[in-house]
């Protein structure tokens, strides 16, 4: 049971990545994933290329610390977390979380938990190029009333 | 020293990803002044409200305490995933 927390330029091959979950101790008998795309339409506008851009030292730790939280939370077995830097395109894959757990609620809340705090806390921005030239996407209130509903504080 | 980064959109803005300051600083709220009496026209990005602060890879505030060495980042709210 030893996490994996990667920030790459690379692709990853969800399969491989779902069976390094199911590896994992037989008594999880729950795997939740989850993978983000690059979408063709943002905030109004036809998006083309994405460049995502990070804070190379600060973003591993924060990416542990939600990892960290997540387990402490809901005990959870094997958590996977990949985040892609760099250049990417249209249907790319962007991120990938997977978490084994006992039981399916755990697995579930777990991954969205970790999704919810890495959308709000980790140190990742996009720049779109859109129709109307490069532009820096604009963070939203929904992502951080997602976050909220898990400390109450809404 | 104070190594000071800037990054996503306003890395734009400020014109520049790092740099570094000389004299010393008691806290984040006291560097922003530094920086903003060098550049003056980085004033409303520095000081606006969604600004956030990072001191040596650890968010902060305008009250978290400095000492020589440290590195200080500035962004925007986040927006990966």
């Amino acid at each position: 049971m030893s996490d994996v927390i990667a920030v790459q330029t690379e692709d990853f091959d969800h399969s491989a990545l779902y069976n390094a979950l199911r590896q994992d101790s037989l008594s999880n008998g729950a795997i939740v994933t989850f993978s983000g795309l690059v979408r063709d339409f943002n905030q109004g506008l036809a998006v083309g290329d994405l460049f995502l851009e990070h804070y190379p030292a600060m973003t591993q730790i924060s990416l542990q610390q939600i990892v960290a939280q997540a387990r402490a939370r809901w005990g959870l077995g094997k958590i996977i977390l990949i985040h892609r830097v760099g250049h990417l395109a249209q249907g790319d894959q962007i991120v990938f979380v997977g978490v084994t757990s006992m039981h399916r609620k755990a697995a579930f809340e777990g991954a969205q938990f970790i999704m919810d705090y890495l959308k709000t806390e980790a140190p990742f921005w996009k720049k779109e190029s859109t129709e109307l030239g490069d532009k820096w996407v604009q963070a939203n209130v929904s992502d951080t009333t997602a976050r909220q509903r898990w400390t109450g504080d809404e | 020293m104070i190594k000071v980064l800037f990054f996503g959109q306003l890395k734009d803005q400020v014109q520049t990803g790092s740099i570094e300051v000389a004299q010393s600083v008691e806290d984040v709220a006291n560097l922003k002044k530094t920086l903003v009496l060098y550049h003056p026209q980085w004033s409303e990005y520095l000081s606006a409200d969604s600004t956030l602060v990072a001191v040596n890879q650890t968010i902060g505030n305008e009250n978290t305490l400095l000492t020589d060495g440290d590195e200080v980042a500035f962004f925007p709210p986040v927006t990966g995933g």
